[in-house]
């Protein structure tokens, strides 16, 4: 291997570790505020870069459906609980939220000739189907759940991630798509050709993880979700709803999930089965950082990326093998440095 | 129902179905599936819903087994029954490797962990040149049994069903036995099991490697009824779903495995044959329904189905007479006066926060300790530490003239050192002897293969006789069968006490025994601490209900902020200054 090959790796290993470094943010932030280990993360990926690819083919995205058939749900349970608690003149808002937003959406989508909107309008389009699904998969499936064991919780997120998984086969079927690229520049640096799309995939994720840095210092909201993440008890003592922390979490975490589809899809390949392992990457990275510590979950992010980058270039057929197994050096080292004898919830 | 019938009419049904005629092929080949996952499923009851580690990647496993009898067969010609405790053994190794590197994991990190694993283990088969990358390997023979080949779907339903009714039995036997108990306190009862003198890594190994060889069996059933593998059944959405058919049955239960296993391969059938249709697509869209299943039945029946039907049929659980054993060998006492304990300048630090503050102190055989001070005095982290649940930070503690620093609980126990809990641990849906009988986990050897053969029969009698002995001692002789979790807070309490007793101690270190106990009972236990201390046991007791200390210890040593205030007899203490500034707020 040369110098140029090296850097060719290096480069790819940055971008995708880019996206496992968002993914991984993602999944520690709903670890620590609702206990959550988030499997179907990786959906949101998937679902995103499809439903954009969808539109650019000028057809109208089946997660539509699904953002539906979820708000029906979620109204229900909604409206059963307004009915319960007397707060029957919720109903009007609850309905408009949860019924006549996707209603409203999927008649806009309807008269937009989807395929020939600027790409930024279609990722907007799809941020708007995509991420309200965040919310909506929390009520469903985590919310009645809150207080459950964290082993309780992993089996439904798996559930979910199943039948996510499945979904997707159902809205885009078995082949993949790729995005049109957000650019065609290069940049010669060197013996080096940058390209201009690895630099709008690092350039976005550093922008989201200043966004994300500043939500959580500088707004009432960011701090109750931190409040949440270090104690939840007491959170909910002086006023966080785990409810209202609940579903902020599932909206950004859908946020950050939907946005890394749409960077990923213009360099990628995406099935409707991907989400899971690109998913599954984030995770290695996020337990790196023992799924706790973002500063370096992210650094571990990059560190997988670079590992499968050149993993693929020496021996392409175990790529998956050696990133996998990277889990295990550092489940050790995780274990051997926390020595105690451990009492397990339940 | 009982479940004396329930097992040879399951046999008997077994035994017929495929010798009937009007039972379509299609059946057969349906139960024959059934068998393979309850195999698994058996497995993961075990792991998971008994042992408390949630594991993904049985699929794996299945595979392993597969594989090693497939490339057995087909590379070298072995015999299929040669290749079965080779694939078991296999099998059994590699989760063992796995198991000893991965299982000191903490709860989340651990089924993470499998998923990684389960999907290096699947790629490594798709890649292997040896093995048939992708397409895998064909040809494999077909199992003869004394000339007979089992080459129909009806007679292989008899090779796989017994191989179920086998594992069957050798789980509930393992799970009624001295180990069983062991590997039933795992989940919610580590500390508690490890002061009693078990060591849980090893039994959470054990329970893993015996979930991975169960699954190599189905493995190596796997390969010869299909007579083909490749790595599509061992990937980590299969491992994956012997989780849910667990979760389905009931993970906690043994008879949830074949239900959970039934229930979910005829259910699949169904929706492999309607969804497409009814779409008018093809595609796995049976796994939307199966999340949505699970999502639904954790929400509103997490125990999963066994557990409802044993309630429509209102099952009781079976009591059992204790029986009459003879007694298990007890420690020699100490000689009166040798010093049993000696605390010699502890000290336990929590960040800042000095929590023992070079506190000494010591005692003799046969005598009662009282360890008072106001709440937050340290009283609890000095037992914690003698114990061996917190290492001291400095300091010396010695038993018998041995220095206990840096040993384990369960070895700290192991030489005598019987305690309970200032919050009580105790597995609330075993019965109360079955608790009890922990404590003497270490005055029997019985282990995991000798149980599922039902070997140690005598030695298990002579556990419950010694658990039901010391039930009796402390005044619970009528609970024996009861649930632990349905007694009150002091029962539970006492409880306690008869398990630290099992441990045939030297020391006895009790923490609050008397709290929410009323007069007459604490008036009992006090009669059966002041008994021991007679027969030559030192007792330790931490206690706030003064009468109580009063009345019992011979001496008493008063704590505050960690320092040690003060140590007499309790009427010396009871007119110390420095004491009452303590506890009053100044002389009054």
């Amino acid at each position: 291997m040369d110098t140029t090959i090296a850097a060719i790796l290096l480069q790819d290993g940055i971008t995708n570790g880019a996206i496992y470094a968002l993914l991984a943010l993602a999944l520690v932030l709903i670890f620590a505020v609702t206990r959550v280990i988030f499997v179907p993360q990786g959906e949101f990926v998937s679902y995103g870069a499809l439903t954009v690819a969808a539109m650019q083919y000028g057809v109208m995205p089946g997660t539509v459906w699904l953002l539906l058939g979820a708000g029906v749900l979620t109204a229900l349970l909604e409206l059963k609980r307004a009915f319960g608690a007397g707060e029957l003149r919720r109903a009007p808002r609850i309905l408009a939220l949860y019924v006549g937003y996707p209603i409203g959406l999927w008649l806009l989508l309807r008269s937009l000739p989807l395929g020939e909107l600027p790409m930024a309008l279609q990722i907007a389009l799809m941020l708007a189907l995509i991420v309200p699904l965040g919310p909506m998969i929390y009520r469903l499936a985590f919310q009645p759940l809150a207080e459950a064991s964290v082993l309780v919780l992993l089996i439904v997120a798996i559930a979910v991630h199943f039948a996510l998984q499945g979904l997707g086969l159902l809205f885009f079927g078995p082949e993949g798509s790729r995005t049109q690229a957000f650019t065609d520049l290069l940049f010669d640096v060197g013996v080096l050709s940058i390209s201009g799309q690895s630099l709008f995939v690092v350039g976005a994720t550093a922008l989201l993880i200043v966004a994300l840095y500043l939500f959580f210092e500088r707004t009432l909201y960011g701090k109750a979700l931190r409040a949440t993440a270090i104690n939840r008890v007491g959170a909910r003592l002086v006023g966080v709803s785990i409810p209202l922390s609940g579903t902020l979490t599932f909206t950004l975490a859908a946020l950050i999930g939907a946005l890394s589809g749409a960077l990923i899809g213009p360099i990628t390949t995406i099935y409707y089965d991907s989400g899971f392992l690109i998913g599954l990457k984030g995770f290695v990275a996020a337990i790196i950082g023992g799924l706790v510590s973002y500063p370096i979950a992210a650094a571990g992010a990059i560190l997988v990326g670079v590992m499968e980058a050149f993993a693929a270039f020496w021996t392409s057929e175990f790529k998956e093998v050696i990133v996998f197994t990277l889990i295990i050096p550092v489940l050790l080292w995780r274990s051997l440095t926390s020595q105690h004898v451990e009492e397990e919830e339940e | 129902m009982r479940e004396r019938y329930l097992i040879p009419a399951f046999v008997a049904i077994l035994a017929v179905v495929p010798l009937l005629p009007v039972v379509p092929e299609f059946w057969i080949t349906l139960l024959n599936y059934i068998g393979l996952a309850a195999i698994v499923v058996l497995g993961i009851v075990l792991l998971t819903g008994i042992g408390g580690l949630v594991s993904f990647g049985q699929a794996a496993f299945v595979g392993i087994g597969a594989y090693t009898t497939a490339y057995l067969t087909t590379a070298y010609g072995m015999s299929p029954w040669l290749t079965l405790p080779i694939g078991l053994a296999v099998t059994g190794v590699c989760a063992w490797i796995i198991g000893a590197i991965t299982l000191r994991l903490s709860g989340h990190f651990l089924p993470l962990s499998t998923l990684a694993w389960g999907i290096s283990i699947y790629f490594v088969f798709g890649n292997i040149n040896a093995l048939g990358r992708h397409d895998g390997l064909t040809g494999i023979p077909v199992v003869e049994f004394f000339g007979l080949e089992l080459m129909s779907g009806r007679r292989y339903f008899y090779l796989i069903w017994f191989f179920v009714l086998l594992a069957v039995l050798a789980t509930k036997n393992l799970l009624d036995s001295r180990p069983g108990r062991a590997i039933r306190a795992l989940k919610g009862g580590g500390v508690m099991a490890e002061s009693c003198g078990v060591a849980t890594e090893r039994f959470r190994i054990l329970i893993f490697v015996y979930a991975a060889v169960l699954a190599g069996l189905s493995g190596w059933l796997y390969a010869h009824l299909q007579r083909a593998v490749n790595p599509t059944p061992f990937g980590i959405g299969p491992g994956i779903e012997y989780l849910f058919m667990a979760v389905i049955g009931g993970a906690g239960h043994v008879w949830g495995a074949l239900l959970g296993a039934g229930i979910f391969t005829v259910v699949e059938d169904v929706l492999q044959d309607v969804l497409p249709a009814l779409l008018g697509r093809s595609g796995h869209f049976e796994i939307i329904v199966f999340g949505v299943i699970m999502v639904l039945l954790l929400q509103y029946a997490r125990d999963g189905l066994w557990p409802l039907i044993l309630q429509a049929v209102n099952h009781a659980g079976a009591r059992r007479q204790v029986p009459a054993a003879p007694p298990l060998p007890a420690r020699a006492k100490p000689q009166a006066e040798e010093s049993v304990l000696a605390v010699r300048r502890a000290r336990k630090e929590f960040g800042g926060l000095v929590a023992v503050n070079d506190v000494s102190f010591e005692m003799r055989a046969g005598e009662i300790l009282g360890l008072i001070g106001p709440n937050g005095a340290g009283k609890s982290t000095i037992f914690n530490v003698i114990t061996g649940l917190l290492e001291a930070n400095g300091g010396e503690i010695l038993f018998r003239g041995e220095r206990l620093n840096g040993l384990p609980p369960r070895e700290i126990a192991r030489r005598g050192v019987g305690r309970t809990f200032q919050h009580v641990r105790l597995l609330p849906a075993m019965t109360v002897l079955e608790n009890v009988a922990i404590g003497a986990h270490l005055r029997a050897r019985s282990g995991a293969v000798a149980a599922m053969l039902r070997l140690e029969r005598r030695q298990e009698a002579q556990l419950l006789a010694e658990a039901a002995k010391q039930l009796e001692r402390v005044g619970l002789g009528a609970y024996l069968h009861e649930q632990a979790g349905n007694l009150a807070l002091g029962q539970q309490r006492i409880l306690e006490i008869a398990r630290a007793l099992c441990v045939d101690p030297v020391l006895l270190l009790l923490d609050e025994p008397a709290a929410g106990l009323r007069y007459k009972e604490k008036q009992a236990l006090a009669a059966v601490l002041k008994q021991l201390r007679d027969e030559g046991v030192s007792i330790l007791l931490v206690e706030h209900d003064m009468d109580f200390v009063m009345g019992l210890t011979d001496r008493l040593v008063v704590l505050d902020f960690g320092t040690k205030l003060a140590e007499g007899q309790p009427r010396e203490i009871q007119t110390n200054p420095a004491v009452l500034e303590a506890y009053l707020g100044g002389v009054a």
